[in-house]
């Protein structure tokens, strides 16, 4: 068979299956399973005798990190004992490999072209960026796949997005997402794949960006073509690109939606839900915030923090407000250092955390009930950061940098 | 794997809210089954009986990833079987062992109290009052071992895959 999308592709060959369609029920096998901090709490936990393969097992320390309470500790203590038991060497503990899952996931990386990943976090369709198959599951699934190796999905149909020019300077991947959340609203029960001529001017970063986003549609699988901008990537860490998978010529879409990249502005995320409930700046500028957040495995890479540090440099973050920054992972922090944005921030008066999920879903500096926050992270589900009443606005870290600066919400191109 | 069943109706969009309301969730499990449809069918928890069958119409399970489908599977509901259940839930109820199909028609193929004879294996699903028939989307070999098995994780405990769990589970 020869018409199938590449999130076909890869679930078809791992099914020992010719062709697969939508709708199908297809039990797949998995090379790389992630367990996060949360799946050894008390409430979460069982565990499995054996695993199918210590070498295809990656625990990652991220959620509630460091341990902020002892309940937690207890938890990271009986996942490091875990993951000696059964031989699982790669274990990012807390200290200098510590990072979000998503980030370490697309930066070592684990997520491998034309394979399969699976994790406990909503946000894994983000592996989708490394032309990775990367879906979150459920916390007792989980177990249910480091044991036997394999677990099974419902087939969705594909949204095919054709890519096209390039953004303009100071709108990035986190407008162009919220701009397709507002004009297509959800995918419930579909894959989201990217490809189109823009793809050569697109980092791994903002292709990241996009795909981690994508849960916030409810999609299924989100992925990127294999290009030279992959093949790079994977280069410099010393792996290949051989199992890449592109779409067949004539692969079946549910829809085919070209994009213009140079059309799309700087976009707002209004509290709630990003489907059909995103705007254009303008039109949220000047809504007064308190608080920011720059961070989670959407948007807490290198490229986040410079665009803060570029709006910052010899400016001030509003006393009103307080501005977080978390890093995606230590290496990126350290990065940070060198580059010397890390200080640039700091004199600014932003807060830079060590790396976690930290404000994205409340776990740090959590939000009150009559708090206006400002968010470059994934969610704004009411409750998401904190206190239900709590108002989540999402914007680019630009975006965000610009409001904490201004005190209110502000147009990063008023700070170039 | 065949079940038979005396047939309950509802219809479009039965969100998880429905099924478990929120104020319930923390509340104990043997507390949690008093409220399932309250909101839409307040007194059906007192009259439904092991083995009974749900038949809905599109959308069924919609909403949060709350474990909605145990509640169904301790009512000791038969199988449920939908125009169509939303995905998330669709897991759910394979996960926690509810036989469940999307057969697209069923739901006028139904009135309450006739009975359905459902065959997730072959995904058919029969009105044995008036004989009309409709498939379904089969389950596979494997899933119908995990639902054989009573779940993901007995299925490993019976395997013996399992060593302990955490003190909530
Ligand atoms: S940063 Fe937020 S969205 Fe990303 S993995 Fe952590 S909690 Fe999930």
């Amino acid at each position: 068979m020869a018409d199938m999308t590449m999130t076909e592709k890869i679930l078809a060959g791992h099914s020992d299956r010719e062709a697969i369609r939508p709708g199908d029920i297809v039990v797949t096998k998995v090379d790389t399973v992630v367990p996060l901090d949360m799946n050894f709490y008390d409430s979460m936990w069982a565990e499995p005798s054996k695993v199918f393969d210590p070498d295809r097992i990656v625990v990652i320390f991220d959620h509630v990190v460091p341990a902020p309470n002892r309940g937690v500790g207890e938890a990271l203590e009986r996942g490091r004992a875990f993951a000696k038991k059964m031989g699982i060497s790669r274990l990012h503990d807390v200290g200098p490999d510590q990072g979000i899952c998503h980030q370490l996931i697309a930066d070592v990386p684990y997520a491998m072209p034309g394979e399969m990943l699976v994790c406990v976090d909503s946000h894994t369709c983000s592996g989708g960026a490394l032309n990775c198959a990367a879906r979150g599951i459920g916390a007792p699934e989980l177990i249910y796949v480091m044991a036997k190796g394999f677990t099974w999905f419902q087939v969705g149909e594909t949204v095919r997005y054709e890519l096209s020019g390039s953004l303009r300077s100071h709108v990035t991947a986190k407008d162009l997402f919220l701009h397709l959340a507002d004009r297509y609203g959800a995918h419930v029960g579909q894959n989201m794949e990217f490809g189109g001529s823009a793809l050569p001017g697109l980092t791994m970063d903002q292709r990241r960006t996009l795909t981690t986003m994508c849960a916030e549609v409810s999609a299924e699988f989100a992925m990127f073509e294999p290009d030279e901008v992959l093949e790079r990537h994977l280069r410099e860490r010393g792996r290949s690109m051989d199992g890449g998978v592109l779409p067949d010529p004539d692969a079946v879409y549910a829809e085919v939606r070209s994009i213009e990249l140079a059309s799309v502005e700087p976009m707002v995320g209004l509290p709630g839900s990003v489907v059909h409930n995103t705007v254009g700046v303008s039109s949220a500028a000047g809504t007064p915030i308190n608080r920011a957040f720059i961070g989670s495995c959407a948007n807490g890479t290198v490229a986040d923090l410079r665009e803060a540090a570029a709006v910052l440099t010899g400016r001030r973050v509003s006393p009103e407000v307080t501005l977080f920054i978390t890093p995606g992972s230590q290496a990126i922090y350290q990065q940070a250092v060198h580059e010397g944005i890390i200080a640039t921030l700091a004199d600014a008066g932003a807060v830079v955390t060590v790396s976690s999920c930290g404000m994205c879903a409340g776990f740090q500096n959590s939000l009150g009930p009559t708090d206006v926050c400002i968010a470059s992270s994934t969610r704004n589900f009411a409750g998401r950061m904190g206190h239900p009443d709590a108002q989540i606005y999402l914007g680019s870290s630009g975006t965000v940098a610009a409001s904490a600066v201004a005190g209110a919400i502000a147009d990063v191109r008023e700070f170039a | 794997m065949e079940i038979t069943g005396r047939v309950w109706c509802f219809g479009d969009d039965v969100n998880t809210d429905l099924i478990q309301p929120m104020h319930t969730v923390f509340k104990p499990v043997e507390e949690q089954h008093r409220y399932v449809f309250e909101a839409n069918r307040p007194g059906w928890v007192n009259l439904v009986e092991p083995g009974d069958v749900i038949v809905a119409g599109r959308n069924f399970g919609t909403g949060s990833s709350r474990p909605a489908a145990k509640l169904l599977v301790d009512l000791r509901i038969g199988a449920l079987v939908c125009d169509s259940i939303n995905w998330l839930f669709f897991r759910n109820c394979v996960n926690f062992a509810l036989p469940a199909l999307s057969c697209h028609g069923v739901a006028r193929m139904f009135a309450e109290g006739q009975t359905a004879r459902i065959d997730v294996g072959t995904g058919s699903v029969q009105n044995l009052e008036t004989g009309s028939r409709v498939s379904g989307q089969p389950w596979t070999a494997e899933l119908l071992d995990i639902l054989r098995a009573g779940g993901l994780l007995e299925q490993l405990a019976r395997d013996g895959l399992l060593v302990g769990r955490g003190t909530d589970e």
